[in-house]
């Protein structure tokens, strides 16, 4: 379903030339939900936004990317920004503050001229578990759960089978996270979606993947399959120390922490 | 709940605290009825996002923002009553006696000073040390919380550290006029998981070594029961439950045990997770007192 080869991303020239994904190589199944782990700077996100074709105008994006049989060419078609979609990890920063969910979720229906725009804001609202109640209020006027809702009822208003999904519940309560969780899972399920998912949890990763890459320094570290991150047998000694650090305070496996560069 | 240590008086005690604000829609009640004892420990406080822990955090100190009003049945650090102490007091039991870490240092810390003269104020306001005897005190403060190279960490300026190492010079400052008391709020969430783990173990150090009291502000159930001696768990201004932390898994309130059982698990399968139902009869009951 997705293919990236050898994927290159630099921002920045001459002196200030930062590399920020390394020869990236992964391949996601249809259906599949895809893990991309790691600590801030590791490349993850913009993996993720390097696919989405958000970053052309601002770095040198080189590499192979692939989506459906679809070569993914610097401008992305028509088809492409119908079926990919994406839901931020900030849901006060990616609503406009504003518009209305009713705009807010008009607007992408708008943009690729769908019919029957009313229905499908009612219906979306429907799927993410919010009445129609909702569909009048300003972003402020909701909680930040409900706002990470309505993120991800407007990735769906297009009828998308792909969602690049960037940190969507960190910055969410524990209680809401299970709720999102469990709403991301429930529409993967009915819809058929296939998911990339970023994260630095690794225990959110293990609950909603089947694989999944660590990334570090905008390299993959290693691939692995979700029942080696459950077993705690990851291969490479940097995954080791990043699952016993999610583990919790463990001041003997703390002295033992090593520096990777 | 028994004390770590009977014998010796609380370096803290805490009762029925109130925070209030009085705001355009009404009466906000951010803490009502807290109440607890710190001793020398690690207390952990655990609480979704408008539980009113890190309100509880602050009216100790006295650092409410204007509007709010605090009101306790008793607040009390090493005798002197928080509540009623004049300017001049609290000056000197911020920072000499209880002092704060808070959760972002790039917030926190003063962008225009380097970190070594930051620090040595710190010290230099809660003693008469001379400003060669400060240099050296605040270079000791930083090889103690682990950082590599003091001479070049001295000279620079906040936003030439990594997320980690500025916290660790908060911790520096904080520890350096050598009070009794630790607030620290959320002091590593934003780091990354080892980076995390690596500060709070010099934290633990720190406390152990000069006999603090520690009291941990945190949304991360995991971490607070890993790290901590005690927890106590809010929810709508009120402590729901007191645990020691090893008893976490037999915690009692239905807050508590939903808290515990809505987290995804690293080792769990992909089943739907529990969702916390919120039953108003929380917030009717009184908290446990100690």
């Amino acid at each position: 379903m997705i293919d990236i080869r050898d994927l290159n991303v630099v921002f920045g020239h001459g002196k200030h030339v930062f590399h920020a994904v390394r020869d990236v190589s992964l391949s996601v199944n249809r259906g599949q939900s895809f893990g991309l782990v790691g600590e801030s700077g590791s490349g993850k996100t913009t993996v993720l936004r390097a696919l989405a074709g958000l970053l052309d105008r601002v770095a040198r994006v080189s590499g192979e990317m692939t989506v459906a049989q679809e070569t993914l060419l610097r401008h992305r078609s028509q088809a492409f920004r119908r079926r990919v979609q994406m839901v931020f990890q900030d849901p006060f920063g990616s609503l406009h503050p504003r518009h209305t969910v009713d705009t807010i979720l008009a607007e992408p229906a708008r943009v690729h001229r769908l019919d029957r725009i009313n229905e499908r804001v009612v219906n979306a609202l429907e799927e993410v578990g919010l009445d129609a109640s909702f569909r009048f209020r300003y972003p402020h006027q909701i909680s930040g759960g409900q706002r990470q809702r309505v993120s991800i009822a407007r990735a769906l208003i297009t009828g998308p089978d792909i969602i690049l999904l960037d940190e969507p519940t960190s910055a969410l309560d524990v209680s809401v996270q299970a709720e999102v969780l469990n709403l991301l899972m429930r529409l993967k399920r009915e819809h058929g979606l296939t998911y990339i998912l970023v994260s630095h949890n690794l225990a959110v990763i293990a609950h909603m993947c089947e694989t999944l890459s660590v990334m570090q320094n905008g390299e993959v570290v290693e691939t692995m399959n979700v029942q080696q991150l459950r077993d705690h047998t990851p291969a490479k000694p940097y995954t080791k120390q990043l699952l016993t650090a999610s583990l919790g305070y463990d001041r003997t496996a703390i002295d033992a922490f090593e520096e990777f560069a | 709940m028994e004390n770590s240590n009977l014998s010796e008086p609380p370096l803290l005690s805490v009762e029925d605290l109130h925070v209030s604000y009085d705001t355009p829609t009404g009466l906000v009640r951010a803490v009502s009825g807290v109440s607890f004892e710190l001793g020398r420990e690690k207390l952990g406080i655990v609480g979704e996002s408008g539980s009113g822990k890190s309100q509880t955090g602050r009216a100790i100190l006295g650092l409410i923002a204007p509007g709010g009003q605090v009101r306790a049945r008793r607040l009390e650090f090493e005798g002197t009553d928080l509540l009623t102490a004049d300017l001049r007091t609290m000056r000197r039991i911020r920072g000499g006696g209880i002092s704060m870490i808070m959760q972002d240092p790039k917030y926190s810390l003063n962008p225009v000073m380097t970190v070594g003269s930051q620090i040595q104020e710190a010290f230099r306001v809660h003693s008469k040390a001379s400003r060669k005897e400060a240099r050296a005190r605040t270079l000791d403060m930083l090889r103690a919380v682990k950082i590599r190279e003091p001479e070049r960490v001295y000279k620079s300026y906040p936003h030439e550290v990594s997320g980690g190492m500025g916290q660790r010079i908060m911790i520096a400052m904080m520890m350096i006029p050598e009070p009794d008391i630790i607030i620290a709020d959320e002091p590593t969430s934003a780091l990354d998981v080892t980076v995390q783990l690596q500060v709070l173990a010099v934290l633990e150090d720190m406390i152990r070594t000069r006999g603090m009291g520690l009291i941990f502000i945190s949304h991360d159930l995991n971490l607070i029961a890993s790290f901590c001696d005690r927890i106590l768990v809010m929810y709508g201004g009120k402590v729901v439950e007191q645990i020691r932390a090893v008893d976490l898994a037999q915690a009692k309130h239905p807050y508590t045990r939903g808290l515990l059982n809505c987290l995804p698990s690293l080792d769990g399968g992909q089943d739907e997770l529990p969702v916390l139902k919120r039953d108003p009869a929380w917030l009717a009951s009184p908290g446990t007192t100690p």
